[in-house]
Formats: structure tokens, C-alpha cells, sequence
């Protein structure tokens, strides 16, 4: 077994491989980009190594920077994880060159298998169920018509050096065919210089299914069950599960078949993923394979029970696989969500940001976390934005299901949106929950899955944010106390005090449905609060960290409250609630006031008129230039607003101080 | 062998007080229930008092986007901070009621973690105009100031000086004037005086802000100016509003009256709060303070200890133990002059001197008050005096014992006091008595009273009966009779009299205190104000000469 290892990747996947050799007694060298530096898998690793800057093309693609690390740690192999370098032919070839295992498949099976007419050429030729198609070179319109008409309809016209949906025209009616291609070609040429095409028969509706295989140097070759994908947004998948839903048992062997039957035709050796995709009847055709460990591999591990990158490491270090076909059982159902920093409200652009917040669900036997932040890190625009993997585990999917919902209402993220409410939205949809999906569940189900359906229990959700404002202040009161003279000050320790009134506080929350203010009068116990007019009986109060305890006269609140500058992100009942504080003092925008009048402030004179009568000006717009006391004085536009009179001309002598210069009327709004 | 103990033994643990309280006997329960009526009354009154002036005019007030002054010192001092407010009982009962609080909010609050003394004009009460007794309040929240070297903040909202009453609130020393001598001697002394200019500030009160150190003030609201536009057209004919003649713009931008401006209240207080963060001051403690402890026994209960009727006695420890940490106090000399206590305690930590009535006053326990006023200004502890006093025992045997020498140490002592002392008066303040546990006239820097007190120079019986005997006597020189009747109807309306002046409201209308408190929260107030008394340093005390 290898000694030392080094990890070729970031986040989660490297964190997840490290935990890993750690247990096996292998030490780890992290890698990490300027972006990455400090990074939980640089921490956790026994070694760091600083790569370069925060773009991926400078740091974790640069092949040449890693070999040097690996040899200066003096590394026997890398792990590539997945992504970045893990499916280059030419890395891996270059650091077995270099001497340096890589844990992966042989150079020749992930090149095959990365070239889609190449891997499908071959596996054809070991009776892979492929998609009808023409890979042909031979591209004379009258050939494409035939093999067009061999296909079949609906059929896809997708440029061979395509990517991203481009050179891609779906075909419904031969009618359509020939402009659709010329369509194609024309974009192909334009946009990847390679007007040459494939012709496939379009598979609607389908379901993503994938197999796990696995194989050794000594020729052992394993399957680990199917993974079902079908759940994606845009080619990204969102949920996968093991095993997958309403298959048979015949296609279940078909799947399997089939994915051995791939694998050998390339020796493969390592973890590696077979996808495929079963249409409406059930008909089962090979996409691709993945030559890597992929993301959802967890699900494969929690329902199997095997550790899928102690195996990689096993078989990179020559041993042959540690069980037979024999004796690789699914057992349960397991589910996975990948957690992303996004805003589905927005459609689905990145969210950015620093985690001031986080919190997920307790590891156990059923639910396991995969991440690579901490709170504190951040979600940059270098990488992926996946904050986290959840699994969960059950006897059955229902099960399974059940036990991921309750994890994400434990899932706290502040300071990025997160897809949080959308997966939970997901994972409550009748139809998913059935097992009726396919890979365009999403787009189908836009409406409902977008559809803000979280009732809001306003009033609970305001006593709470207010409670919590009112804990806070005080320790922030007993913090800086604590930094004094009088780190017990009665002005401290006496919460409100009032002389022959009650202590009492308000807040002010903005809501959709307008400002609502909180009132609290503290009574013989606890205290007599009202929300928008509503009493509540509020007997005592606990916050410790971020956790809020409510005890009121008729239940007990409980509730995570963390504030991102003006905001209170409140998770309450397995909901991420955010209210904006309405803060009295902070509310005053002050730069209007300090622009100064449209008057000369000194005698000068005028050098440049930038504007005329009738201009609309933004605030802070220059309007004309004054020279005195050789220096230019810039008059700015105090407001936005239209310039009405200009009384100076260019080269005008400016007699005296004050005198104005320049008149703008202020537009409606600015007017306060 | 010697096990170690998990309990923290600290090396100044005082002696626990044995209270002999039962709270299930029929006085204490009668007590209860009198005391729970008076404070309910106390409440009840405050709360209407600040309210203000009446609904119309508080509605007009914010109606203007302004905030009512209690809101404002709300805002201003640090959220969810203690607010010592004085005096908000002033003038009640005077005017028929029509100036509550005396139309001004002055108290001790937290300012950017700085203790400041603020004074809040209401301009709902009479426009914010100055009544006698709001003169006085405002004197009186200067004067704390200086003594404690507090900044001020002044939220100005006033048509200055009640004109009606202009011969009671404008010429003498302590009336108006004052306010700005005060304003710039304190700021000489580097006590900071800042002005947040929120409504009117005519004629004299125009110079609060400009005798002010810095300064702010709310566009379209506050406005300065020595003569107001009526004024100005009255003298020269210029026609001109008063934001056009002193409006922030003006003074903000022109005049140089004022330094900062703010667009409404909110952010003329957030601009306050930040001045004082500004102003680097450093509240650095002399003392020997220990981490505070609250009482073994509930505050409550002195509702069923305190008796309304002042003829009824307790155990003034009974009292204290209900104030002081830990419910602990060593007593010094427990054994002489028994109806003195003199003790020395921990309150919110702060080590302190208490001295409280336990009786009439005689000669050795006027000595022992002497003797232990001189130890606690040798040692810099700060005296709590819990007055409730008839006053010094009267009798040829005392006379000749030399009483009014012994009291007059106890005064001496009292008056020369540079520790700061504090004064509550929990019943009776009568005679020398209030001089010797440190009256109003002995500058407490804070003296509060509880619902239950009467002050007077003597108890209204002994007043009545006192005059009734002159009386009787010059009636019988001159060989007259007087019936048992007429005397009883001469004794009535003096009696009568002696109890409405010596009553806690007419006494707090009138200034002669700084509040009236709530029992339950007595030991809340003084550990607010030791703490802000601690702004200023502790002086040594020269003592004048005892009379031996």
C-alpha cells in the first residue's frame, strides 16, 4: 500500500479521500489554490502545498505543479477525485511517466471512453445496447437523409464536436429534417469550426440510470449496483439514489450486463460509472462512461457498505478487489441531494459569499454529510458552488426520503442562498416521492417546484427574531462590558431598567406585508409581548450560540437565528426564514447631505460647461468645471435631476464667492 | 487530613444577616398589602405624568416626524441599557396638573458605553417652555453632571422661558442663566456639552446649542435663532420663516451655529451617539470592586417589613439585607449607639458604607455615624444612607450630655464628605435628623425617597401640639382660657398642613428629592448611580472641626 498520496482536487472530494486514507494509515498532501488557501482540505491533510492562483488553468489543471509537489512530498500516487484533471488521458500518462501511480483507470480506457463515437464504436462492437445513431463520415446530405430515415423520429442532429446545447436540432418530422441540419452545420461550422455531424434517435422522457463498476489488475471485474440520476437540472444532476426506482429484475441484469460488458471491453481497472438511459418502453441504450469516481458514489457506498476509494487505493496499489461479485449485496435505499450555494428564485445563478452560518445534520449510521467548508469559508466564483452532499440511508426510499427531509430542515446555510427549499420542494413532489421522474421532472414540474408554498407563520417567526435581538443586545452589552472597567456594570447587568415602569423593548421587522413591530413588557414572569396587535405570553427565554428557546405559555419555540448585517435568518420548523430589521439609527443615507451647493466656492474662472439646460443628471454628475487658485473645482450635481439654468459660459469670470452657478431641479424621488 | 472544598471561599465573605421575617404574620401581610397599593399608585402616576402633554398634542408632535422625548432618550442611549430618569414626578399636582414632569426628561442612560446625563425637552408640555420647576429640574440634572463629571446632551425642543412666570424662572441665580453658566463652567472643567437642536431653540435657549461644545440639528425641525420671525418683523419689517431664518441649513452651512445635520430625529441621536463615542473619555474605577451578587432574600419583602405608619418599628438590617450582595454586611461597632447601623457592604459590587436609622439619634450613635463617615472617607467607600429619622433625642439628661455637640460632629462629618454619598429616605426625614443621615442640603449626589416617606422639620403632632402649647400660653398670660375644643380645631389644619407638605409627591414636585422609588428597586438605582457617581474621582475629605 502506498505511503503517501497526493490529492489533485479541492472541497469535499478531497476532504472525503483524505478521511479515507487517514483510516488506512496513507498521508495526505492537499493542494490549494490562492482562493483555497486555509481551505478545510488543506487543514485536514498532513501536507499543503500552494499551487497557484484562485483560476483552476493555474492551479489544480496545471499537471506540471502537481508532478513537482508529488515529488517534492515526496507522493507514490495521486488521486485526481473527480473533475479537474481526473478523466486527462495525457495526465495520466504523464505523471506514470513521471513514476507516480495514478489512481485511476489506464490511460487508454479514459481515453476511449472520452471520445462519446470512440467508446461507442467499441462497446458496439461487445453488444452494448446503443441509441440508433450514424457516427458516419460520410456526410452528404443524401446519406444523412437515409440514415435519418433508419433512425427514426424523433431524432437528435448534434455536432460531434459539439457541447452546451449548440449544433443541436431535435427532429420530429422528416419534413423538418433538412433545414434543421442545415441549421446544425451552419452553427457547428460557426461555432466549433467543424460543420460534421451525428444523428441519433431522440430518446424522450428518458431515465438516467448508471452502474458502478469496479476492476482490478488481476482481471477481477465487479459491478456495485445501479445509481439512479434521472433527477437533474440542465445535464446537473440534483438527487441520485441507489437503487433505482421501478426497475425490474430483467432490466436490472440487462444494466449489469451490459455495464460489465463495457468496462472489459476496455480492461478497466479502478471505479469507474457506466450511464445509460431507459426510454418510456423500458429499452435500455449506453451513453457513456465516466472513468472516475463521481459524485453521487456515496449512495452506491451507503447501500453496499463499501468504502469505494479505500477499493481505488487498494486496486492502484495492486491488490485485487477485497470481495467477489458474490458478495456485493444492496441492502436499503440511500438518497442523495448535493447542497448548492445558488438562488433558485433567480434561476439558479450562484450565490457568493461567505458562510457566516452553517450548520448541517448529526452524522449517524442513516445520514452522512460530505463537505469541504467550514463556516467562516467562502463560496468563490473559481469553483463549484456545491456547499455539501447529504445522504441519508433507510430500509426502504421511503424511508430514505423521509429521513433526508428531516436532514434539510436541520440544514442551516447564511450569507449564500441555497437550493435548500428547492430539494425540499423536490423531496415532498408526489411524483417524485412515487418514483415517476425522469430527466425532465424538473422542467415539468417548473411551477411547483418554483412556487413559494411556505405559509409564513409571521408571528411566531417576528417573537422570535425579536427575542433573539433582544438576547443579543445584551451580550453584546455583557461583551464590551467585559472589555471595561466594570465588566459587571449595573448599566450592564440591568437588562431595561426603567424607574417605576417596566422594562420593555420593540423592534421593527420590514415583512412582504409591510414594517411589523414587536413589543415585549417584562412582567412578574417572562414577558408580555404583542406582534402586530397578537398577545403572546412569553415565559423565559434562552439563546445559546445561535439557538433560540422560546418558552411561551401554551408551547415552546425553538428556533436558529443568525444575523447577516441588517438581516435575522431565522430556521424555524425546518424553514429559512429572513427578516430585515428595520434599525432606526442606521437608516439615514447622509452622502446627499454632505454634497455641497451649486454655488462658486471662490472667485474663478469657468474652464469646462459639461452639461446644458435640460439635461437629466444622475447625483454626483459633473456639471461644470471652475479654475481658481489653480486648481479646477468640479460643481457636482447634489441630486438627480434636470439642469434648468446655466448662468456662466465657458471662460467667464466667476466675481465672487457663493455667487450660484448652476441650477438643477430635483427629480420627484429624490425629493425626501 | 484536609479535603479540599468545592465552595469559593473568598477572603472578604461578610456576614450573612439571620432575617426574622415571616412572611406569613398579620402585619406583614397587612404591610404587604398597603405597600403594594401605594406603589400601584406611584406607577400609576408616572405613567400618566409620561405620558406628556395631552393626545392632541402629542399627536401633533409626531404628526411633525418627531419622536416624543422618551423615545428619544430611548434611541439614544444604548438599546436595552437602563435609564435612571429624575425627578418624574416634578411639578405634579402645580399648575392643575398641566405640566407633567415639568415639561422636561432628565436622567442618567448609557451613551455609546459612556454614562452622559440627558435632558430631554417635551415640547407637548407647554411647548417645552420653562416653568419654575422645570428650571430647577434642569438645574438640578446639570448639577449631578458636575459632580459626577457626566457629559451632557441636551435634546432641545423649547419656546425657552415661561413668560407668564418670567419674574420666577429668569432673574435670580438659579433660574434660567444659570443653565448656560453651568454649560460653560462644565465644560471648562472638560465635562463635554452636547446639543441635539430637535425643535425650537429661541432667544435664551438658542444658546444651549451654541454654549454646547458640538453640536446637530434635524433639517425643517429644529431651528435657532435669538429673535423668532414674529420678532424679527416686529423690529426691522424682514418677513422671513423660521427655517429660512434659523433652520439647519442656516447653521449647518452658513452661521456655523451648528456642526453636524441630521435629516430627521433618529439620525440627529445616531450623530449624538456617535459624538460621544468620539469623545474618548475612559471611566477608570478607584475602588476595589468584586463581582456583584444579588440578595439572599426577595426585594419584595420589604413590603411586608415596611410599615406605612411611620410610628411602627423594624430592624432597619431587615432593610439592608434586602440591598446589599450576597445579603451580606459587616457591621461596625453593632454593640454602641444600637440605633445607628453602620455597616460596610458590597452593592452590584461596589463596596460601600451604610448607614441607616434604627431608632431616635443620641449622642453615641451620632459619635459612631461620625467615626464611621470618617473611615469610609479615609478608605474611599462611597455612603449609603437609609434615613428614617425623628430626629435626635430631645431631654434636659441630653442637653446636658452634650447632644447637640455629638449631633453637630455627626453633621460636620456628613457635610464634609467627599466620598460620594447617596440618600434614600425610607420613612420619616425630620429635623436634624435629615441633616444628619444627609438631606437634601448635604449634597447627596443622589437622593431618592420611597412612596411611604414624610418629611418635615417635625412630625405634624408635634407641630400642632408645639404651636398649641406657645398658644395655650400666651393665652393663659394674658388670663384667658382655651377649650380643649378650640385647641383641637388651632391643632387640625396644622396637622393637616404638616402632612400634604411633608407628603412624598408634594416633596418630589418640588424638587426636594430625585425621585420617588419603588422599594423593590432601591438596590437597582443606587448601584446605577455609585456606578455613575464613579465617572469622578474620589477626593479626599478635609473635615472641619469637631466640636470636642
Amino acid at each position: 500500500m502506498f505511503k503517501k498520496i497526493l490529492i489533485a482536487n479541492r472541497g469535499e472530494i478531497a476532504c472525503r479521500i483524505i478521511r479515507t486514507a487517514r483510516r488506512l494509515g496513507i498521508k495526505t498532501v492537499a493542494v490549494y489554490s490562492e482562493a483555497d488557501a486555509g481551505a478545510l482540505h488543506t487543514r485536514l491533510a498532513d501536507e499543503a502545498f500552494a499551487i497557484g492562483p484562485a483560476p483552476s488553468a493555474q492551479s489544480y489543471l496545471d499537471a506540471a505543479k502537481l508532478i513537482a509537489v508529488a515529488s517534492v512530498a515526496g507522493a507514490e500516487a495521486i488521486h485526481p477525485g473527480y473533475g479537474f484533471l481526473s478523466e486527462n488521458a495525457e495526465f495520466a500518462a504523464t505523471i506514470a511517466a513521471a513514476g507516480i501511480t495514478f489512481i485511476g483507470p489506464d490511460e487508454k480506457a479514459i481515453r476511449i471512453m472520452g471520445s462519446k463515437s470512440e467508446a461507442k464504436a467499441l462497446v458496439a462492437q461487445h453488444d452494448v445496447p446503443l441509441v440508433p445513431g450514424y457516427y458516419g463520415a460520410d456526410q452528404s446530405l443524401s446519406r444523412l437523409i437515409s440514415e435519418a430515415r433508419m433512425v427514426g423520429l424523433p431524432l437528435l442532429i448534434k455536432a460531434i464536436a459539439g457541447g452546451g446545447g449548440r449544433g443541436m436540432r431535435i427532429v420530429r418530422d422528416f419534413a423538418e429534417f433538412e433545414a434543421a441540419l442545415a441549421s446544425a452545420q451552419r452553427e457547428a461550422q460557426s461555432a466549433f469550426g467543424n460543420a460534421t455531424v451525428l444523428i441519433e434517435r431522440y430518446i424522450e422522457h428518458p431515465r438516467h440510470i448508471e452502474v458502478q463498476v469496479f476492476g482490478d489488475k488481476h482481471g477481477n471485474l465487479v459491478h456495485l449496483f445501479e445509481r439512479d440520476c434521472s433527477l437533474q437540472r440542465r445535464h446537473q444532476k440534483v438527487i441520485e439514489e441507489a437503487p433505482a426506482v421501478l426497475l425490474t429484475e430483467a432490466q436490472r441484469a440487462t444494466l449489469f450486463d451490459a455495464a460489465l460488458r463495457a468496462a472489459r471491453a476496455v480492461d478497466y481497472v479502478g471505479a469507474g460509472t457506466v450511464e445509460f438511459i431507459i426510454d418510456r418502453q423500458g429499452a435500455i441504450y449506453f451513453i457513456e462512461m465516466n472513468t472516475r469516481l463521481q459524485v453521487e458514489h456515496p449512495v452506491t457506498e451507503l447501500v453496499t457498505g463499501f468504502d469505494l476509494v479505500e477499493w481505488q487505493l487498494r486496486v492502484a496499489a495492486g491488490e485485487p478487489l477485497p470481495v467477489r461479485q458474490s458478495e456485493i449485496l444492496c441492502r436499503g435505499h440511500a438518497v442523495e441531494v448535493r447542497l448548492y450555494a445558488e438562488d433558485p428564485a433567480h434561476d439558479f445563478r450562484a450565490s457568493i459569499g461567505e458562510l457566516v452560518h452553517l450548520r448541517f445534520p448529526d452524522s449517524s449510521d442513516s445520514v452522512r454529510v460530505d463537505t469541504g467548508v467550514v463556516c467562516g469559508d467562502s463560496v468563490t466564483p473559481y469553483y463549484d458552488a456545491m456547499v455539501a452532499k447529504i445522504i441519508t440511508r433507510g430500509r426502504d426510499r421511503a424511508e430514505a426520503l423521509q429521513q433526508m427531509r428531516a436532514c434539510l430542515a436541520e440544514t442551516e446555510v447564511v450569507g449564500v442562498n441555497t437550493n435548500t427549499d428547492y430539494l425540499q420542494r423536490i423531496l415532498t413532489h408526489p411524483r417524485y416521492c412515487t418514483g415517476g421522474f425522469n430527466t425532465h421532472f424538473v422542467e415539468d414540474e417548473r411551477a411547483s417546484l418554483t412556487l413559494d408554498t411556505s405559509t409564513t407563520c409571521v408571528d411566531a417567526l417576528l417573537l422570535l427574531a425579536a427575542v433573539y435581538q433582544h438576547a443579543e443586545n445584551a451580550r453584546i452589552r455583557q461583551a464590551e462590558a467585559a472589555r471595561s472597567a466594570e465588566p459587571h456594570s449595573p448599566w450592564v447587568m440591568l437588562t431595561g431598567f426603567r424607574i417605576n415602569a417596566a422594562s420593555t423593548f420593540e423592534f421593527e421587522f420590514k415583512t412582504k406585508s409591510g414594517n411589523i413591530t414587536v413589543e415585549g413588557t417584562k412582567a412578574a414572569t417572562g414577558w408580555s409581548t404583542t406582534v402586530a396587535g397578537r398577545n403572546f405570553e412569553l415565559l423565559d427565554y434562552s439563546l445559546d450560540g445561535s439557538t433560540l428557546s422560546a418558552r411561551c405559555k401554551d408551547r415552546t419555540l425553538h428556533a436558529s437565528i443568525v444575523r447577516s448585517r441588517d438581516e435575522l435568518h431565522v430556521f424555524f420548523e425546518g424553514t429559512h426564514y429572513c427578516v430585515q430589521q428595520v434599525d432606526r439609527l442606521h437608516s439615514h443615507d447622509d452622502t446627499e447631505i454632505n454634497t455641497g451647493a451649486l454655488i462658486a466656492p471662490m472667485p474663478g474662472a469657468i474652464t469646462s460647461v459639461m452639461v446644458k439646460v435640460g439635461d437629466q443628471v444622475a447625483r454626483g454628475a459633473p456639471l461644470l468645471i471652475l479654475e481658481a487658485m489653480k486648481i479646477e473645482h468640479t460643481i457636482t450635481a447634489p441630486c438627480a435631476g434636470t439642469v434648468s439654468e446655466i448662468r456662466f459660459s465657458i471662460g467667464e469670470q466667476v466675481t465672487a464667492e457663493g455667487v450660484e452657478l448652476i441650477k438643477i431641479t430635483p427629480n420627484e424621488s429624490a425629493a425626501t | 487530613m484536609i479535603s479540599k472544598t468545592s465552595v469559593k471561599v473568598s477572603y472578604e465573605s461578610m456576614t450573612a444577616f439571620k432575617s426574622t421575617v415571616d412572611p406569613r404574620a398579620p402585619t406583614y401581610l397587612q404591610n404587604f398589602a398597603t405597600m403594594t397599593a401605594v406603589v400601584a399608585e406611584l406607577k400609576q402616576r408616572v405613567g400618566e405624568s409620561s405620558l406628556g402633554g395631552g393626545a392632541l398634542a402629542r399627536e401633533k408632535h409626531l404628526s411633525r416626524g418627531k419622536l416624543l422625548p422618551r423615545e428619544r432618550v430611548a434611541v439614544l442611549v444604548d438599546a436595552g441599557s437602563p435609564f435612571l430618569e429624575l425627578s418624574q414626578l416634578a411639578a405634579f399636582g402645580m399648575y392643575k396638573n398641566e405640566v407633567p414632569s415639568a415639561g422636561i426628561v432628565t436622567g442618567v442612560g448609557r451613551v455609546s458605553g459612556v454614562e452622559c446625563l440627558v435632558v430631554a425637552n417635551d415640547a407637548t408640555v407647554k411647548g417645552g417652555t420653562y416653568y419654575p420647576e422645570t428650571v430647577k429640574k434642569h438645574l438640578r440634572a446639570q448639577e449631578i453632571a458636575r459632580e459626577n463629571r457626566l457629559p451632557c446632551i441636551y435634546l432641545v425642543d423649547s419656546g425657552g422661558a415661561f413668560l407668564p412666570k418670567q419674574d420666577e424662572v429668569f432673574p435670580d441665580r438659579e433660574h434660567f442663566g444659570r443653565i448656560f453658566y453651568n454649560q460653560a463652567t462644565m465644560s471648562g472643567l472638560g465635562i463635554p456639552q452636547l446639543a441635539v437642536v430637535m425643535g425650537s431653540c429661541t432667544a435664551g435657549g438658542a444658546y444651549v446649542p451654541a454654549m454646547s461644545d458640538e453640536s446637530v440639528i434635524v433639517r425643517n425641525q429644529g431651528t435657532i435663532f435669538l429673535g423668532g420671525p414674529p420678532l424679527v418683523k416686529a423690529a426691522t419689517g424682514e418677513i422671513v420663516t423660521a427655517e429660512a431664518l434659523g433652520g439647519a441649513d442656516v447653521h449647518s452651512r452658513k452661521s456655523g451655529v451648528t456642526d453636524h445635520y441630521a435629516r430627521n430625529d433618529a439620525h440627529a441621536l445616531e450623530i449624538a451617539r456617535r459624538m460621544v463615542a468620539n469623545l474618548n473619555r475612559h471611566k477608570q474605577l478607584a475602588l476595589d470592586v468584586a463581582d456583584p451578587e444579588p440578595p439572599r432574600f426577595a426585594a419584595d419583602e420589604l413590603y411586608g417589613i415596611v410599615s406605612t405608619d411611620l410610628r411602627k418599628p423594624y430592624d432597619v438590617r431587615e432593610v439592608i439585607t434586602r440591598i446589599t450582595d450576597g445579603s451580606r454586611f459587616d457591621e461596625f461597632k453593632a454593640l454602641y449607639g444600637t440605633t445607628l447601623v453602620t455597616a460596610f457592604a458590597r452593592l452590584h459590587g461596589y463596596p460601600v458604607g451604610i448607614i441607616a436609622n434604627n431608632g431616635i439619634l443620641f449622642s453615641e450613635s451620632a459619635l459612631k455615624g461620625a467615626h464611621f463617615i470618617e473611615l469610609c472617607c479615609q478608605r474611599g467607600i462611597p455612603l449609603v444612607f437609609l434615613q428614617n429619622i425623628t430626629g435626635f433625642m430631645v431631654g434636659s439628661k441630653y442637653e446636658a450630655g452634650g447632644i447637640a455637640k455629638d449631633g453637630a460632629k455627626l453633621v460636620t462629618a456628613v457635610a464634609c464628605a467627599k466620598v460620594p454619598k447617596f440618600t434614600v429616605i425610607i420613612g420619616g426625614s425630620f429635623g436634624a435628623g435629615n441633616y444628619g443621615m444627609c438631606g437634601r442640603a448635604y449634597n447627596p449626589r443622589f437622593l431618592w425617597t420611597w412612596p411611604n416617606a414624610r418629611i418635615s422639620v417635625m412630625g405634624g403632632e408635634q407641630a400642632a401640639a408645639v404651636l398649641a402649647q406657645v398658644r395655650r400660653d400666651n393665652r393663659e398670660a394674658q388670663g384667658q382660657t382655651w377649650s380643649a375644643d378650640d385647641e383641637e380645631q388651632f391643632k387640625a389644619p396644622i396637622r393637616a398642613q404638616y402632612e400634604a407638605q411633608g407628603h412624598p409627591y408634594y416633596a418630589t414636585a418640588r424638587l426636594w428629592d430625585d425621585g420617588i422609588i419603588d422599594p423593590v428597586d432601591t438596590r437597582s438605582v443606587l448601584g446605577l448611580a455609585i456606578s455613575a457617581a464613579l465617572n469622578a474621582p474620589i477626593e479626599r475629605t478635609p473635615f472641619g472641626v469637631f466640636r470636642m
